[in-house]
């Protein structure tokens, strides 16, 4: 057994954490003068609409045209960030797993970077943001397949109009807009492939995240991105605490009930058997990879290099990831009388996560808070999850799903704007999840019934690696273990 | 020729093979083992459920020698892995049939 409780500690740490959270609700209070401020600035900022409508005139006014040049730059580095997120992913869910099928689930990421990309441009990009063509307004849109405009085109007009997507005031050109968007299509689908990790078979998994990038994805997110009965409700998701992760954590969650656990994780008598990851050094790196891409995913939602904004949001996420970390590592020390690291790296993931629906609607002080709840959230909800026998080896439903929620509902909480309320938000973000998950226990108990979505328990026990791929992740250190 | 089997704390290794060469004794197989003994095992815990982990990490060394070095030897190990906890490990002495110097095709005790 573990030595007895160290109170001591466990009071330390439980007061540290009161510290964390208790401060900054008393300084919120103090707020209220930054935020009437901050509110002003930022609408301010809001109101201005690009002035011109033909290239000609942007191109023959300097500084419109620079800013342009800015406000697109900034989009474009923020996609290549968002795509550094990928490593981070790759990085976290083997580091989590066993060595065995560090393979397989490599392979599983790549394939989700491609069909993510390539998805997106076939269909994705115009079911997200059909601008006018509703098939039924506001649920279902169709722009044509495609990304929307070909360089070959030369018509003046058409250039300018297709070329700049100013229509629906945005500062960048339509394959900027493309880009950043796709990059985040693909991370909601990675989110399912940790969850599903060691045990699911590789091609109903592909089909699955295809059907999700292709369906599911866009058309969740055109509910309130691409313009429909969300975004007129009102509801606020800046970055895709909901759009993105929510719905990556719930479609995992329906999978997961749908394939089951692994075997030898539940015992019969109740015990659970913890399956150690095989390297954290790689986790940690991968969080970290992670975090530096969320500058990316949150800072180029406010969709132009607006200075105040965009500041503001890379303030507010590094301190929700950070308090998530802090809240996540002291949490898990009194809860479970030593600092668990990859509790840590989770609450690192699930502040970012937190903060995601409203970076640039909240100020630092409340980002602590979201953060720091979101790192509690994650650590109780791997536990419970682990309870109610829901095997999710590297914790996406609880990062991605359960502090989605909370992101999306912090936003009604804590938001500058009175217009965010917790009933909007909670409209939001339960009818996207409930749709993500349903959508998912249809699609993967139809691969399930049609094809199998799970290896044989001899090619678990072996690995993924050698069934599924015939490779090997570290042949020359690691004996292939049988049975 | 006799065959040394001894297993014992991996950070005990550089002494027990220094102690050794001191007698002249400069060839050993060394693995990796896992083993326990009348030591328990401890307790670990990883995102919130517990596991003990009875088989703790040893060292094993395997030493080929003639018979007129064999007690020397074997002090010499004890002598140099005691640390007089628990978990120390064990000597264990066997015959050895055959030895053969795969290099020069020597046999017996010109082979160790």
């Amino acid at each position: 057994m573990l030595k007895r409780p160290n109170y001591l500690a466990s009071l330390a740490a439980s007061a540290l954490l009161a510290v964390f959270v208790g401060l900054p609700v008393v300084l919120h209070a103090q707020d209220a003068v930054i935020v009437t401020e901050t509110t002003a600035v930022v609408e301010a900022v809001e109101e201005e609409a690009p002035p011109y409508t033909t290239m000609e005139a942007l191109q023959a006014d300097p500084m419109l045209y620079a800013k342009f040049m800015i406000d697109n730059l900034w989009i474009l580095i923020a996609a290549a960030l968002v795509f550094i997120m990928h490593a981070g992913f790759s990085a976290v869910e083997s580091g989590l797993c066993r060595s065995k099928n560090a393979v397989n689930i490599l392979t599983k990421n790549l394939f989700i970077v491609a069909t993510g990309i390539l998805t997106y441009a076939a269909v994705g990009f115009s079911l997200m943001y059909p601008g006018d063509s509703w098939i039924a307004n506001g649920w279902l849109g169709f722009g044509g397949f495609g990304i929307g405009y070909s360089p070959t085109v030369t018509d003046a007009e058409t250039v300018f109009a297709k070329l700049t997507p100013a229509g629906y005031g945005l500062d960048m050109t339509t394959w900027a807009d493309f880009i950043f968007q796709a990059m985040f299509a693909a991370t909601a689908a990675t989110i399912v492939s940790g969850a599903v990790a060691e045990r699911v078979k590789l091609a109903p998994f592909m089909i699955f995240a295809t059907l999700l990038l292709a369906i599911l994805y866009p058309i969740t997110g055109s509910w309130q991105w691409g313009g429909g009965w969300l975004s007129e409700a009102g509801f606020k998701d800046f970055a895709g605490s909901t759009i993105v992760h929510g719905v990556g954590g719930f479609a995992a969650l329906a999978c997961v009930i749908v394939l089951g656990p692994r075997l030898g994780k539940y015992l019969p008598n109740g015990k659970i058997r913890p399956i150690l990851g095989h390297n954290m050094p790689l986790v940690a790196i991968g969080v970290f990879l992670l975090f530096l891409g969320w500058f990316g995913f949150n800072g180029g939602s406010v969709l132009s290099a607006d200075p105040v904004l965009v500041s503001l949001v890379f303030v507010t996420t590094a301190i929700a990831g950070a308090a998530g970390i802090i809240a996540a590592m002291f949490g898990s020390w009194a809860i479970l009388k030593k600092p668990d690291l990859s509790m840590a790296l989770n609450g690192a993931l699930a502040g970012l996560v937190g903060i995601t629906a409203g970076a640039d609607t909240v100020t630092p002080l409340s980002a602590v808070i979201i953060g720091a709840i979101a790192g509690i959230l994650v650590v109780f909800a791997v536990i419970f999850f682990d309870k109610i026998k829901i095997d999710d080896p590297v914790g996406a439903i609880s990062v991605h799903g359960v502090c989605g929620i909370w992101g999306t509902l912090a936003v009604g909480i804590f938001s500058f704007d009175a217009a965010h309320t917790v009933a909007i938000q909670a409209l939001g973000t339960f009818s996207i999840c409930a749709t993500a998950f349903i959508f998912s226990l249809i699609v993967f108990g139809l691969l399930k019934l049609v094809m199998g979505v799970r290896v044989s328990a001899e090619e678990e026990t072996a690995g993924l690696d050698i069934g599924e791929h015939g490779q090997e992740a570290y042949p020359d250190f690691q004996p292939v273990s049988e049975a | 020729m006799k065959k040394i089997e001894a297993i014992i704390k991996p950070f005990k290794l550089e002494e027990v093979k220094d102690a050794l060469a001191d007698l002249g004794i400069e060839g050993m197989t060394v693995s990796e083992v896992k083993g326990f003994g009348r030591q328990k095992g401890h307790t670990e815990i990883y995102r919130g459920s517990e596991y003990t982990v009875d088989f703790l990490p040893k060292i094993k060394i395997e030493v080929v020698l003639s018979d007129a070095l064999l007690e020397s030897a074997t002090a010499a190990i004890v002598k140099a892995a005691k640390t007089g906890k628990i978990g120390d490990g064990k000597v264990f002495v066997s015959s050895v049939e055959e030895a053969i110097r795969i290099r020069t095709d020597e046999t017996g005790e010109d082979a160790v």
